[in-house]
């Protein structure tokens, strides 16, 4: 293999874990017992692919491997085994093997080769228990040299040899030309031609797609026959072929010829291999490169959108163009137009381009149908795993960070929510538990849902256990709300005992953390007996937000526009001033906090809110108000991180570079909720004391 | 310099195949499956085509079968890339109306030894 295919080896990678999800769903979907042709021809097919590949780059482990699986595979297709349960799972694990091996190949790591060898020998275990003639299907690519290796008679006799070659008149219908096997001849050696055209019919009968000649080569020079063999190897059921030494004086070196044939032969097969051992830390260290840039696969239709978008935006800007070389005041209607179409451009343009880096949930998806058979089997469980809103599209980084959150959700509904079948009968619910998951748009976020019809979350326990951890003062009320949010604090289980499954409580903490350092949020809601229902909000896209500028002294900030519900001037008597320090105002029925940015801020000046503007923003269902000094416009803004670029900020999301190229920061409103209530803890212990 | 049509279900491996024929001065279109590949073949001639067997929607035998009852591609270099050395599988291919065969592992030089046979 030349160096220069190790540019395809990500793409190998690549479809080869399609190809492997594909496998694996492909055996979730079958039964046992019940072979079912067309998707054992599928599986069969992804394997083959792989084999195919791995043969090319030389990862010797997966084509060994995907060679066995292929034995199985094609006498489960044929009919000549039985789809076991078992068997079934051995072809599960030997795609996770499978992966595992091509995990390794791609970041340049040992893979365990125990694993490999396991699944090898458990595999062969299973063909063979089938059938005693095992090692038939033993054999692999390998033997085709071997077997035209035996064709092979040896050299010629040194001199050249004569060949007869007279093809059937059908030669050319198989796309086969004879002038094109003399020439591949003629690299052999030099040729001397004749051709008989004696059969060549006279002009009137003659028919042009009829080949009617035939042709006598001499070739000189010390040519192996099977070289000259393999010239014709496409054509030899198209013609008779007669291959003879020109000189049949040299009987010895005939016969010497054989024996001296296979030394170099030998030989041959043994450096081969010398190189794959060399060749492989080089491979393996430009696998590593490769995967340390990620790729996506983008739909051709998103980049046409994109060819399309830049194509109006050369237009606009030749007109504008145009426009600019000859101004007068007249044309000012013009240009205002011209900049109101580029602006519409570059907002498509961007909007297009924040495209391509959303992939559906699909691929977030994928990995829970295998997940769910296996915790079945473990836990002796039957759940009904439906998948909703597959084509649902969420930011690249996003879906990979979402990924363990949810596996880890699903892992809890399956271990804690969905009961046993039998207590499932007892409480008359079906034996078969579902667990339901949707993805969908609202607003400007994404929703992920998790559903189980399971036994739910007791709210007393969770509340018993929130109290003995000291985290509820007695006599508080809470809300269900509040609640259920318990389950996300760090050591809180209502199950007293852990399992090996999802363990106690260790983990939602993490959950949640995750989900909001994704700009995200995660809420639960449950019926004791019913089920429970997770709810996972996140933001479209991580970069780019719709923002609210504002003013607060002399700085201007950014608010994120999905989270304002309304901006109000206030009204004095709705304004109330609590015993300490804290404001609220009323508001639908409702009264929320009030924040002096001004304050938290640092700026100077404090004095009455009356007829001052509020911007009411929502966070995790709570309402605050924020007093600012005046609104600005609304733009979308690049969100530019604080942490890489500087520090983490309690109160800020990140900051963003406006069109007059001055900084402004972004709000987050949960930090900013943290932030005033540290204050208001700092001032009324003030107060107090 | 021959235009080629290269056949595989497999990504890499078309990209193999196109990117090697390409260093060697020929052009390439190339197509995921054997039904893809008929449609391409209809729309316009090529001097050759190199399909992989084992695809779905169309596998490489019926994809040539196909093509033979073709008008243009009676006599156009149908080349099957495979990874079946078995002789029943030639065999097969050669009835359907391959012109020749080549096995994998995909080797850049075998590719470029068996395109030589066939076109120039």
């Amino acid at each position: 293999m030349s160096i220069d295919m190790n540019q395809f080896l990500q793409t190998f990678f690549e479809e080869s874990f399609e190809g492997l999800d594909d496998m694996e769903n492909g055996l979730l979907n079958m039964t046992a017992g019940e072979p079912d042709v067309e998707q054992l021809n599928d599986i069969f097919r992804a394997a083959h692919s792989i084999k195919g590949g791995a043969g090319t780059f030389g990862l010797n482990s997966v084509t060994d491997l995907t060679h066995k699986l292929e034995t199985l595979l094609d006498r489960l297709r044929e009919g000549e085994s039985e789809v076991t349960t078992d068997g079934i799972n051995l072809l599960l694990a030997s795609v996770d093997c499978l992966r595992s091996l091509l995990q390794a190949e791609r970041d340049g790591t040992e893979a365990d080769p125990q694993q490999a060898a396991d699944i090898t020998t458990r595999l062969a275990a299973m063909v063979d228990g089938d059938d005693d003639d095992g090692s038939s299907s033993d054999g692999n690519a390998g033997d085709d040299a071997g077997s035209s290796a035996t064709a092979d008679d040896g050299s010629g006799p040194g001199g050249g040899w004569r060949i007869g070659f007279t093809p059937e008149p059908h030669l050319f219908m198989t796309g086969n030309d004879p002038l094109r096997l003399l020439e591949e001849l003629s690299e052999l050696g030099e040729i001397q031609v004749s051709c008989d055209s004696s059969s060549l019919p006279a002009l009137p009968d003659l028919d042009p797609e009829e080949c009617v000649l035939s042709w006598t080569i001499d070739l000189y020079g010390d040519v192996e026959r099977q070289a000259i063999e393999e010239v014709f190897e496409w054509v030899e059921d198209d013609c008779s072929l007669t291959i003879e030494p020109l000189e049949p004086a040299g009987g010895d070196t005939t016969t010497a010829a054989p024996e001296t044939a296979p030394e170099p032969e030998a030989a041959s097969a043994g450096e081969p291999a010398g190189d794959d051992t060399q060749q492989k830390p080089a491979q393996q260290s430009s696998g590593g490169n490769a995967s340390t840039s990620s790729s996506i696969r983008v739909d051709t239709g998103k980049i046409d959108n994109l060819i399309d978008m830049v194509g109006e935006l050369v237009i606009t800007q030749s007109m504008l163009n145009e426009l600019g070389e000859n101004f007068t005041m007249d044309k000012l209607e013009k240009l205002q137009d011209g900049l109101a179409q580029l602006e519409r451009n570059t907002r498509e343009l961007q909007e297009n381009v924040m495209r391509i880096r959303m992939v559906p949930i699909s691929f977030a998806y994928s990995r829970l149908p295998r997940m769910v058979h296996d915790l079945m089997r473990q836990l002796g469980k039957k759940v009904d795993l439906q998948l909703n809103g597959e084509e649902t599209e969420l930011d690249k980084t996003v879906m990979e960070k979402i990924i363990d959150p949810l596996v880890h959700l699903v892992r809890n509904a399956m271990d804690h929510g969905i009961e046993p079948p039998e207590k499932r009968a007892e409480l008359g619910k079906p034996e078969t538990g579902t667990l339901e998951m949707n993805a969908y748009h609202k607003g400007g976020y994404i929703v992920i849902e998790i559903n189980d019809d399971g036994g739910g979350i007791s709210r007393d326990r969770l509340l018993n256990k929130a109290r003995e951890a000291g985290l509820v003062e007695n006599g508080s009320e809470l809300s269900d709300e509040q609640v259920f949010d318990f389950i996300f604090h760090p050591g809180l289980s209502t199950h007293d005992e852990a399992t090996d499954v999802s363990g106690r409580g260790v983990g939602m903490d993490v959950v949640k953390r995750n989900i909001k350092a994704l700009g995200g949020n995660i809420t639960v809601n449950s019926t004791p007996g019913k089920g429970t229902r997770f709810a996972i909000h996140l933001p479209l896209t991580l970069s780019i937000l719709d923002g609210q500028l504002f003013r607060v002294g002399d700085q201007v900030y950014v608010v994120p526009l999905i989270s304002i519900m309304e901006s109000l001037q206030m009204q004095g008597g709705k304004i109330k001033r609590m015993a300490g320090t804290s404001e609220l105002y009323e508001w639908r029925d409702d009264y929320i906090p009030i924040i002096r940015l001004r304050e938290l801020f640092n700026e100077a000046g404090g004095g009455d809110l009356e007829n001052e503007l509020m911007v009411v923003v929502e966070e995790d269902d709570r309402y605050v108000g924020l007093h600012v000094d005046e609104l600005l416009g609304q733009q979308q803004v690049v969100i530019k991180s604080l942490k890489s670029n500087y520090r983490p900020v309690t109160g800020f999301a990140g900051a963003t570079i406006l069109g007059n190229g001055t900084v402004a920061l972004i709000l987050d409103i949960a930090g900013l909720l943290e932030l005033a209530q540290a204050r208001d803890e700092v001032l009324t212990k003030g107060a107090n004391n | 310099m021959a235009n080629i049509l290269a056949v595989d279900d497999s990504a890499s491996m078309r990209q193999m195949v196109s990117h090697t024929l390409k260093q060697n001065g020929h052009s390439v279109v190339d197509a995921p499956d054997g039904k893809a590949a008929l449609d391409k073949a209809k729309q316009q001639k090529f001097d050759a085509v190199i399909t992989d067997v084992n695809m779905p929607n169309m596998d490489g035998i019926t994809l040539i079968k196909e093509l033979r009852k073709l008008p243009n591609y009676r006599f156009t270099p149908l080349l099957l890339l495979t990874t079946e050395s078995a002789p029943e599988k030639k065999q097969e291919g050669k009835a359907a109306g391959a012109t020749g065969w080549l096995v994998k592992p995909f080797d850049p030089e075998k590719l470029m030894g068996a395109v030589r046979k066939v076109v120039r």
